[in-house]
């Protein structure tokens, strides 16, 4: 177990940030990165026939195949995808960050393959006809017991990589691999992995005695005890991909503009807030659920959850501002904006973490503490204003992030440069374009009460006819165009990762080519170089004018919409 | 750099801007945390909380004896009851229909006991969009006060199956 004495077998450094990538690590890195995309790739394709049903002039699947795409949907890009993906960053943020091996590679070998034949086991039943749960699975809703097995081993899996990864934490550690402190991105991503065992452990508690009651070994699961584990679950999962996410917000901003975080104790509390205060925000989808007092129901919404909403309110202010301070460091001062306009636009990494952060913040974030109200939800529960909401915060918010990270993880650990830059420059607007028309369309169409999870908004062939406002339609329309718009800028980013890494020209000893202009990439490399050594020297008095704005605006956003919607609630008939 | 190691004693309070946005963001996380409450005490919409423990086939029954005693026409089939003003209402969710059809008086107050007799549902009363989530096993009472008066939809929005977007019900509210 000695690692003090690393060779070049061990790893290679790394020609663009002089950091040693540990070969086997590496290994990992990439073939989990591989398997997120496969799944991504399915669950798109179910996510455009999707869009183009609630469409409702088109309305293509039939009822049938809405409700199983609807379910191979929502299990493939919330649980596969985005968990693979998290997995490739542990690796990365424990080996290369740490500078230290992989605690264990059998492990790491386990873990694989537990989850790639749970995600394998999953979708075949899903396709084969035999699981139209929905993602979510609410029992007396049965599904074929491999629906459950598939997840349950996926889940599995999931936890060994988490373990695998303290582990490794704690071997870097003991070897004193590093000096001082880990660096900000490994804390949020062991954020990440706290926050992922106890979702992992929620799941567990809701989905084997499922996985039994299935088989036919023991009764069901009561459903609305089932509904507050499987949130857990399901709203957990969501809080390791906002860490995952901030993660690599500070990552890509060191990355493209050389920022340093502005204060390492503000960021890491802000993290730590994630993992003490998100624990009881799962009940914010069981707000209008019977059996749960008022008192439980506001405890658990506002004052524990607010401090994880401060801490993303805090993570939104500190990443822009060490990017407007980089700047300001290479001389872009002129005026309050004349730094945010000289960003590095063109880097499509740094674009699509610009873009995620905006989403996520003003339409995500706002929308999502907003609905999480206990009395307002009752105007958006199950509502289209849910997925209006959650598009922006984990597709517009984590998965656009993730698609930056890839415009530097295919370069730095695949070593294979892109094609088409052009078309990779303009891919994360389309996509993220794409993300917030439709999330408009369903958020709108919700408030009309557009139900979620429905082929038929209209209820067509019904006993007792029903129907929307026309605006509603015009409202599902835009959902339909957003959504066909945000599948181009997902297919053409597959198409650009899948070039490279299997086409592309090889980067191997090579620095990695830069998306900005060479002088910029000069300013930018020369902040980096200079690291932590100047701590406290030459910026702590540049202030940050365009941050500040730009939060002031976001704080107004919030308190109109947070407040219009007590105003809108305040016109419903009483109820208690 | 944030993919680098802070040395020594990194730790130090917030300072200038990063200071006042901390504290702003922690005052309107104030804000939010006490409108809830207040709301609960001052406001008229408020999720209900009333909940019994019911066994589906027996809210059958009792969602049959309340038709028996109040109905006072049927449309489509499916029969209009009204209840007294200030008593107990039932509305049945069941693959799918909402059932029955409840037919109240504007300004008057009900408690309408929702429940389950099979999978989960979504009571959506349209066009107010006003929606609670609806267990079988479980009586939930919603104590609701119409303040306008019509027609009003009702559907399902929790997946209930492959009839889920045909189960529709009604309440009648007059003036």
């Amino acid at each position: 177990m000695n690692t003090q004495t690393a060779t070049t077998d061990e790893y290679r450094v790394c020609n663009t940030t002089g950091l040693n990538i540990f070969r086997k690590a590496e290994w990992f890195v990439k073939a989990n990165a591989v398997l997120a995309v496969i799944f991504l790739l399915v669950g798109a394709v179910a996510a455009l026939l999707l869009a183009l049903t609630r469409w409702s002039n088109v309305m293509l699947l039939s009822d049938v195949w809405y409700y199983r795409m609807l379910t191979v949907h929502g299990v493939n890009m919330l649980v596969f995808w985005i968990i693979f993906l998290e997995m490739a960053i542990l690796y990365f943020a424990s080996t290369t960050l740490l500078n230290t091996r992989l605690f264990s590679k059998k492990l790491a070998y386990v873990s694989l393959v537990l989850m790639t034949i749970g995600a394998i086991a999953t979708n075949y039943i899903m396709f084969a006809g035999q699981a139209d749960v929905l993602l979510t699975s609410y029992p007396p809703l049965e599904a074929h017991p491999l629906f459950y097995l598939g997840i349950i081993l996926f889940a599995v899996g999931a936890l060994i990589v988490c373990f695998n990864f303290f582990a490794t934490l704690y071997i870097a550690k003991k070897n004193k691999t590093y000096e001082g402190s880990m660096p900000l991105v490994t804390f949020g991503a062991a954020t990440a992995a706290i926050i992922a065992v106890v979702a992992l452990v929620h799941g567990a508690i809701a989905l084997v005695p499922t996985f039994f009651w299935s088989m036919g070994w023991t009764e069901m699961m009561d459903p609305g005890v089932y509904r507050l584990f499987w949130w857990g679950l399901g709203h957990h999962s969501q809080q390791i991909n906002v860490a995952a996410m901030v993660a690599v917000w500070y990552f890509i901003a060191t990355m493209s503009t050389g920022a340093k975080p502005l204060n390492e104790t503000v960021c890491r509390a802000a993290f730590i807030l994630y993992i003490l205060f998100i624990n009881l925000a799962a009940a914010h989808h069981l707000l209008v659920d019977p059996g749960f007092s008022a008192e439980w129901k506001m405890w658990n919404t506002s004052y524990a959850m607010y401090l994880a909403v401060l801490a993303s309110m805090i993570h939104g202010y500190t990443v822009p501002a060490s990017m407007e301070v980089a700047m300001r460091r290479k001389g872009f001062n002129k005026g309050i904006f004349g730094w945010f306009a000289r960003l590095p636009w063109k880097d499509p990494g740094f674009s699509a973490v610009a873009l995620s952060a905006i989403i996520f913040g003003f339409i995500g974030g706002i929308t999502g503490v907003t609905l999480g109200t206990e009395q307002i939800n009752i105007m958006a529960h199950n509502t289209l204003r849910i997925p209006g909401h959650f598009h922006a915060t984990v597709v517009g918010g984590t998965s656009l992030a993730f698609m930056g990270l890839c415009y530097y993880v295919v370069p730095l650990i695949f070593q294979k440069d892109f094609y088409l830059k052009g078309l990779a420059r303009i891919q994360p607007w389309i996509f993220g374009g794409g993300i917030v028309i439709m999330s408009l369309g369903m958020s709108f169409a919700g408030t009309y009460g557009v139900p979620r999870r429905t082929y038929d908004s209209d209820f067509s062939g019904a006993t007792l006819e029903t129907g929307f406002d026309p605006v509603a339609h015009i409202m599902l329309g835009i959902l339909g165009i957003g959504g066909i718009l945000a599948f181009i800028g997902l297919l053409l980013f597959i198409l650009l990762v899948v070039a490279a890494v299997f086409f592309g020209p090889s980067l191997k000893g090579k620095k990695m080519p830069t998306w900005q202009t060479p002088e910029a990439q000069k300013m930018t490399d020369d902040l980096i170089s200079r690291g932590y050594e100047e701590e406290g020297k030459d910026y702590k008095h540049i202030k940050t004018p365009g941050t500040v704005v730009l939060v002031l605006i976001f704080l107004l956003s919030f308190a109109i919409y947070y407040f219009a919607n007590w105003a809108a609630l305040a016109d419903l008939w009483h109820i208690r | 750099m944030s993919i680098f190691h802070p040395k020594g004693n990194w730790f130090r309070a917030p300072t200038g801007s990063e200071r006042m946005w901390v504290g702003l963001a922690l005052v309107w996380c104030l804000v939010m945390s006490i409108t809830m409450p207040w709301w609960h005490f001052q406001g008229k919409q408020n999720a209900p909380s009333e909940t019994y423990e019911v066994d589906p086939a027996a809210f059958m029954e009792r969602v049959n004896q309340f038709v028996d005693a109040h109905q006072v026409d049927e449309v489509n089939g499916v029969p209009i009851v009204e209840p007294p003003p200030g008593g107990d209402a039932y509305l049945m969710g069941q693959m799918w229909r909402w059932y029955p059809v409840l037919k109240l008086k504007e300004g008057q107050t009900y408690r309408i006991h929702v429940s389950s007799v099979d999978l989960q549902h979504g009571l959506s009363i349209l066009p107010l969009n006003m929606n609670v989530h609806v267990l079988p096993g479980y009586d939930y009472v919603m104590t609701v006060t119409p303040t306008t008066s019509g027609e009003f939809n009702i559907i399902c929005n929790e997946f209930c199956g492959i009839g889920h977007h045909l189960m529709t019900g009604r309440i009648i509210v007059e003036s």
